[in-house]
């Protein structure tokens, strides 16, 4: 696609302004698992750090994460309290509890797995 | 009126039916605790101590727990400890019995008290709810129990922390039921301790968020916890969670002076947010908590102080948990080493696909995994990575079928690889996989008015 030139100059000062962070930096999770639904519960490292998680990591940028490793939508729900995000990942473990052939059937690692995503944040 | 105290501690013992033996002996020697609770019911459990019971009728039980307690039994009749556990599976009274018998062995006989609580099977009545109107459909998939009816292996309701608060207050020192929620184990005795009435929605919501926080055992003290996990002191040696409540619906997470493990905000957080759904609707029998509402504060080294549950009224429905037959499957590894791992395990993965397929074999779903490579985290994992570099891949390939006997000729194609597939292959020394059953789980709902807990005593 191309980009009109005040967009594209747009995006460049966005560039300068912002740095990639990793959620493992600014996150822990636990995950586990409801029938073929696997959960992550994303927790902030500082409190500061919730609301990035709040804007960046939505239910979109989440299923875009787990493409190829998940059938189904992606919910979120806010735990302001806990400045914390769960997410339900739905047809995550291929069916489930004793029926599913995977390494991972209970969705353990799926919270490490969530992790690895990459934000661009304003610096 | 009896005078009501101040506090009242309840210790996590077991996470589930395998978990760490010693964690209940170190529970109650480590230090004052009042109740030891002890969950071993998995969804699938049900169905294999149906299974043992229909082969004896005495059995049906979770039989660690016999073996357990028979450790602690003259402990907890010196310091009055009294214990709550779902290890009665389909069998509470039989496994009532069985401790009687073992109470009798160590010198405890008419000095032990024991309540059991049953009134959850419904798999012999089934067919009469179904027929009264009670589909019974899968929670998951909509579709009504008749199904799969003929394949039912067990059904039972999920039973709440009422009929547990009644044995206590009957005057039972240690409480055996079948299917109740791992929450209400804890939830009851707070429930008997402080008065609580069934009503008082914040305070079962409270003690409902206390059960769910020790439900699996050290996993809120410092096990499989993410942050700072190199800095968690000594788990070799975890301390199990304990709750420290009082009667206003406050309640600190603490554990026995000396042992390992952490708890702080960030394990107990870890915890609450395991296997969550909506966090705002946490329904159990007893009522609906709002983990939204949950506050947490440091309160001192390893204590944790938790404040604000709200709750909401139970709903009239209970969960049922249903096991039925579905199949079977199977799973076969082979390791590939360096060069070339990965791509040797994929040569090896494809192969052996086209072979079951020349075989003519059907399956309902074929899976493989890369261990050392994708297996957890799929394409994500290898976005930075020299794949060719990779020093080792274990190739791990799971069928499923209704039938078994594609799941059976699988198993014989794993091992001719070795010899006739690509280079480089060795860990087989477990030999060929076996054919397992597949027990399936089926969550469903019923009326709350079909379903009449029962508490019984027997004295040992």
């Amino acid at each position: 696609m191309k980009r009109r030139r005040s967009g594209g100059q747009k995006a460049k000062a966005a560039v300068r302004r912002s740095k990639t962070v990793r959620l493992v930096d600014i996150a822990h999770a636990r995950s586990g698992d409801k029938g073929d639904t696997a959960n992550v519960g994303l927790i902030a490292l500082k409190p500061v750090y919730y609301p990035l998680l709040v804007e960046h990591v939505t239910a979109a940028r989440v299923a875009r994460h787990f493409k190829g490793m998940i059938t189904g939508k992606v919910e979120r729900f806010e735990l302001p309290n806990l400045h914390a995000l769960n997410f339900l990942l739905h047809g995550a473990l291929d069916g489930g509890g004793t029926i599913s052939l995977k390494t991972d059937a209970q969705g353990k690692v799926f919270s490490t797995a969530l992790l690895r995503m990459e934000i661009e944040v304003r610096k | 009126m009896t005078s009501r105290p101040a506090t009242v501690r309840v210790a996590g013992g077991q996470g589930f039916w395998g978990d760490w033996l010693e964690a209940p002996y170190r529970q109650v020697t480590g230090g004052p605790i009042d109740y030891l609770m002890m969950d071993y019911l998995a969804e699938v459990t049900m169905s294999i101590l149906q299974k043992q019971k229909s082969r004896d009728p005495a059995r049906g039980y979770a039989t660690d727990f016999i073996t357990q307690m028979e450790r602690i039994l003259p402990i907890i009749a010196e310091r009055g400890i009294k214990v709550t556990a779902n290890a009665g599976g389909v069998n509470a009274r039989g496994c009532a019995m069985a401790l009687a018998e073992a109470a009798r062995q160590v010198g405890l006989g008419g000095k032990l008290t024991i309540g059991v609580v049953s009134g959850d099977g419904l798999l012999g009545r089934l067919d009469g709810l179904m027929a009264r109107g009670h589909p019974l459909k899968n929670l998951d998939t909509g579709r009504p129990l008749q199904d799969v009816r003929d394949r039912v292996l067990s059904a039972n309701a999920y039973l709440g922390a009422g009929p547990v608060a009644l044995a206590l207050q009957r005057g039972a020192q240690v409480v055996i039921t079948g299917r109740v929620t791992d929450t209400g184990l804890t939830l009851g005795p707070l429930m008997h301790t402080f008065g609580w009435a069934p009503e008082a929605w914040d305070r079962i919501a409270a003690g409902t968020v206390a059960g769910h926080i020790i439900e699996c055992g050290a996993q809120c003290s410092g096990g499989n916890c993410l942050k700072n996990w190199k800095r968690i002191p000594d788990l070799a040696n975890v301390g199990y969670p304990i709750v420290e409540a009082r009667a206003d619906g406050t309640f600190d997470l603490i554990k026995h002076p000396g042992t390992g493990g952490r708890i702080d905000v960030a394990s107990v957080t870890e915890q609450l947010v395991y296997e969550m759904g909506d966090p705002r609707e946490y329904i159990t029998p007893d009522g609906v908590a709002d983990f939204t509402t949950i506050q947490l504060a440091q309160a001192g080294r390893d204590r944790v102080r938790v404040s604000g549950v709200k709750g909401k009224p139970a709903t009239d429905k209970l969960k049922v948990s249903i096991a039925y037959f579905y199949g079977y499957k199977a799973v076969g590894t082979l390791v590939y080493a360096w060069p070339d791992a990965l791509e040797k395990a994929k040569a090896a993965d494809r192969i052996l696909r086209q072979r079951l397929k020349d075989l003519g074999l059907e399956f309902e779903a074929i899976h493989t995994d890369f261990l050392g490579a994708s297996a957890t985290h799929g394409p994500l994992a290898l976005k930075d990575v020299d794949v060719a570099a990779i020093p080792e891949v274990q190739l791990r390939v799971g069928v499923r079928a209704r039938d078994e006997k594609p799941v059976d000729r699988f198993t014989r194609e794993i091992a001719p690889l070795i010899l006739n597939g690509p280079p480089s292959v060795t860990g087989f020394a477990g030999g060929r996989p076996k054919p397992e059953e597949i027990v399936a789980y089926w969550p469903a709902l019923i009326d709350k008015r079909m379903v009449e807990p029962a508490v019984e005593l027997i004295e040992a």
